[in-house]
C-alpha cells in the first residue's frame, strides 16, 4: 500500500468500518467510522468498501480522520450523496473541502465509456462512408485549387516561386541521388543474378542482358524511384505542411494574401514532376551498371560487352515507357503528400497519421497505375 | 492552512533558494540569487523580459539544472536523484505551463488522469475517472469539457484544464507560469479569483510568474522582483512601492501600475470577494 509521507502521526493507512447496531432492529443507527489519513494515496484502498456500504450507512463519523485532501473529501461527499447520511465530527478543513468538491460534483454519472459492439460497428461503418464521401469532395477541391494555382502561374510566370522550386528540386532530386543509386545498383545485381540462374538452364545466359536492360528501363527504374521518393519526399511534404497547419503558419500566409497552394504546394508538386523522370532514368542506368558488374563477375560477360549489348537489345521506346510514367508518379506522390498535410488539424498525432497515409496511398496508387500502364503499352504494341 | 502531512511550523519555507547561478555558455541569467517562499503564501514573481523568470521556475522544478547553488523544495533537495513513489517531490507539486502544455492526444479528463495513473497505479479506474471529473469542475470548467480534446478548447479553458491537471495529485505547491497571459480581462479576473479560492480552500503555496499588475494587486501576498540577475526586492506591494530602485518605480508607479493600484480593492475585501464566488 502506498501512502503519503507523514511524520509523527499514529496511522499511515486510512480505515473505513461500518458499525451495525447490536440487535439489528435499528437500521437508522448504522454508522460508518472513518479514520487515518484520507488522502489521494490512501483512499483507493477503501474505495470499494465505501461504495458497497453506501446503501446502509445513515451517519458518517469523520472525527478520527486526521488528514484529508480533496480526493478523500470527494469519496466522503460521494458517500453522503449516495446514502443521504449525515456527517459528524468532521474538522473545519474536512468540511471546507467536502463543500468545495460537492459544488464540483458532476450533475449525473459520467456516461458509460463504451456502447455495445454491434452499435459501434454500425456507427464506424457509417462514419467511414460519410468520411469517404467528404474525402472525395476534399480531393476534388484540392485538385481544383492546384489547377487554378498552376493556371495563375502560367498566366503570370512572375508569380512562380523560383527559390522555393529550386529548393524543393534539391531536396527531392539531388539529395536522393545517393540512396537511389545504392538501391538501384543492388536491385540490378539481384535481377541479373537471379535471371542468369534461370536462363543458364537453357544455355541462354546472354539474355540476362535483355532481361536486365529492358526491365530496368520499362519498370524497375521508375517504380523503385517512385517508392523511394514517396518514402523520402511524400512523407516530408505531409509532415512539413501538417506541422505548418498546426502552428497556424498556413493561416498566417492566407491572411497576408499568400496562397498556400502557390507558395507551398505548387513548388513541391512541380519539383516532384520534374525530378521523377530524371531520377527514374538515372536509376535505370545504375541498375544496368549493377547487372553488368555481377555479369562480369559470375557470367564472364565483360562489363563493356554487357553495356554495348544493352544498346543493341533495348529499343528506344523502352526508355520512353519508363520516362513517361515518371511525371505521373511524381504528381501522385507530391499531391498525396501535400493533400494529407493540408488535411491535418487538431493535434500532433494527426501529423503522424497523415504522414503514414501519404506514403501508403502514394505507393498504392503508383503500383495500381503502373499495372494500367503495362496493359496500355502492350495494347498499343509497345512491347 | 499550511501544507498537509508535514509536522513543521507554519512559518517553515516551502521553497528555499540559496546562491543560485544559471548560465548558458557565457550568458549569465542568474548570479547568486536567493529567495524564500513561505508556506501558504501566494508569491508573485515579476521582472522584465529576459530576466530569467521562467528559468528560475524551471530550476526549482528540476527541468533546468543550475550551474551552482542549492534549491530546497518542501524540505527536499531538488538536485537529489528522483525517487519514485510517494516520497517523490514531484507528487507534491503541480505545474501550469504557459500554454497549458496539455497532452494533445488525450481528452481533458484523461490529461488529469495521467499523474494519478503514474503515481497511484493501484487506484481503480472508476475512482480515477471520478477524481478527474470533479477536478475539471473544480477549476470552473463545464462538465462537458472533460471529454473534449485540448484543440477543441479556447485559450482560457486550456489554462483551466492545465490547472486541473496541475491539481490532480492535491499538491502542496503550485507553480503558475503567466496564468492570465492571453486572457481577456474578465477571464483573467476570474482566473485570479479561482487561484485565490483554491489557495484558500486547499491550503496551497503558489509560485506565480506574471506580468499582470492586476493579478499582483489582487491575489499576491508578496512579490519578488527579478532584475540584475538577482532578486532585488521581495515584499508586499506597499513595501516595494517605497523602494527607490528605478525599475521597481517604473513598474509599480508607471501609468499601468498606478491604474492597477487605483482599481484594486483593499486586501480584506479582495479576500471576501474570492470567498463569495464559490461557497
Amino acid at each position: 500500500m502506498t501512502h503519503r509521507m507523514t511524520e509523527g502521526v499514529p496511522s499511515q493507512t486510512c480505515a473505513f468500518t461500518v458499525e451495525y447496531p447490536a440487535d439489528g432492529a435499528q437500521p437508522a443507527s448504522v454508522r460508518a467510522v472513518l479514520a487515518g489519513p484520507w488522502l489521494v494515496g490512501t483512499v483507493s484502498a477503501v474505495d470499494a468498501d465505501v461504495r458497497a456500504a453506501a446503501s446502509d450507512v445513515r451517519a458518517i463519523d469523520a472525527s478520527r480522520v486526521h488528514e484529508i485532501d480533496t480526493v478523500g473529501a470527494w469519496v466522503i461527499a460521494r458517500l453522503m450523496a449516495e446514502s443521504g447520511a449525515v456527517l459528524i465530527g468532521a474538522s473545519d478543513k474536512a468540511q471546507r473541502l467536502i463543500a468545495a468538491v460537492q459544488d464540483a460534483r458532476p450533475q449525473d454519472e459520467p456516461p458509460a465509456p463504451a456502447k455495445p459492439l454491434a452499435a459501434r460497428m454500425v456507427a464506424r461503418v457509417g462514419e467511414n462512408v460519410i468520411g469517404a464521401g467528404a474525402g472525395v469532395l476534399a480531393i476534388l477541391s484540392f485538385l481544383g485549387a492546384l489547377l487554378s494555382a498552376l493556371g495563375g502561374t502560367i498566366a503570370h510566370p512572375r508569380r512562380l516561386r523560383g527559390r522555393a522550386l529550386i529548393r524543393q528540386i534539391e531536396l527531392v532530386g539531388i539529395d536522393s541521388l545517393g540512396i537511389i543509386a545504392l538501391m538501384s545498383f543492388l536491385v540490378g545485381i539481384v535481377i541479373a543474378q537471379q535471371g542468369a540462374v534461370q536462363l543458364q538452364q537453357f544455355g541462354a545466359e546472354i539474355y540476362t542482358v535483355n532481361l536486365t536492360g529492358r526491365l530496368a528501363f520499362r519498370e524497375l527504374g521508375v517504380l523503385m524511384t517512385a517508392i523511394m521518393v514517396a518514402g523520402r519526399s511524400g512523407s516530408a511534404f505531409a509532415a512539413q505542411i501538417g506541422t505548418m497547419k498546426l502552428t497556424e503558419e498556413v493561416d498566417a500566409m492566407r491572411t497576408i494574401g499568400v496562397s498556400p497552394t502557390e507558395a507551398l504546394i505548387l513548388p513541391r508538386v512541380l519539383a516532384a514532376v520534374l525530378m521523377m523522370p530524371l531520377l527514374g532514368f538515372y536509376s535505370s542506368i545504375i541498375a544496368i551498371v549493377g547487372g553488368a558488374v555481377i555479369s562480369a563477375v559470375t557470367l564472364d560477360i565483360p562489363f563493356w560487352n554487357f553495356i554495348a549489348r544493352v544498346q543493341e537489345v533495348v529499343p528506344l521506346r523502352d526508355l520512353w515507357v519508363g520516362v513517361v510514367k515518371g511525371p505521373v508518379f511524381g504528381l501522385i506522390i507530391a499531391m498525396t503528400g501535400c493533400y494529407q498535410g493540408m488535411m491535418v488539424s487538431g493535434n500532433s498525432e494527426e501529423v503522424g497519421h497523415r504522414t503514414t497515409n501519404a506514403v501508403v496511398q502514394a505507393i498504392f496508387v503508383v503500383i495500381v497505375l503502373d499495372a494500367f500502364f503495362a496493359v496500355f503499352f502492350s495494347e498499343i504494341g509497345w512491347i | 492552512m499550511s501544507g498537509q502531512g508535514t509536522g513543521g511550523a507554519a512559518s517553515e519555507a516551502a521553497i528555499t533558494i540559496e546562491g543560485l547561478d544559471n548560465r548558458f555558455g557565457d550568458h549569465v541569467i542568474h548570479h547568486d540569487l536567493s529567495l524564500q517562499v513561505r508556506r501558504g503564501e501566494i508569491l508573485g514573481v515579476v521582472g522584465g523580459s529576459g530576466t530569467g523568470k521562467s528559468v528560475l521556475m524551471r530550476s526549482i522544478i528540476g527541468l533546468q539544472r543550475p550551474t551552482q547553488g542549492q534549491i530546497t523544495v518542501l524540505g527536499q533537495d531538488v538536485d537529489a536523484p528522483p525517487q519514485h513513489g510517494m516520497g517523490d517531490i514531484r507528487s507534491r507539486w503541480g505545474v501550469l505551463f504557459q500554454g497549458g502544455a496539455l497532452f494533445s492526444t488525450l481528452t481533458v479528463a484523461e490529461n488529469v488522469e495521467v499523474p494519478l495513473k503514474e503515481f497511484y497505479p493501484d487506484m481503480s479506474a472508476r475512482l480515477r475517472r471520478e477524481i478527474a471529473r470533479y477536478k475539471v469542475m473544480l477549476t470552473g470548467l463545464p462538465q462537458e469539457a472533460a471529454d473534449k480534446f485540448p484543440s477543441e478548447l479556447s485559450g482560457g479553458m486550456k489554462k483551466r484544464a492545465g490547472l486541473a491537471r496541475a491539481l490532480a495529485l492535491d499538491p502542496e505547491l503550485l507553480f503558475l507560469d503567466e496564468p492570465t497571459a492571453g486572457l481577456d480581462p474578465i477571464g483573467a479576473a476570474a482566473f485570479d479569483r479561482l487561484t485565490l479560492e483554491l489557495q484558500d480552500t486547499l491550503g496551497l503555496t503558489v509560485f506565480l510568474i506574471t506580468h499582470d499588475l492586476d493579478t499582483l494587486h489582487e491575489i499576491c501576498d508578496r512579490v519578488a522582483v527579478l532584475a540584475d540577475k538577482q532578486v532585488i526586492a521581495c515584499g508586499t506591494i506597499a513595501q516595494l512601492m517605497a523602494s527607490d530602485h528605478p525599475w521597481i518605480q517604473d513598474y509599480f508607479n508607471g501609468p499601468r501600475g498606478r491604474a492597477a493600484a487605483a482599481g484594486h480593492l483593499p486586501v480584506g475585501d479582495a479576500l471576501d470577494f474570492g470567498a463569495q464566488t464559490k461557497a
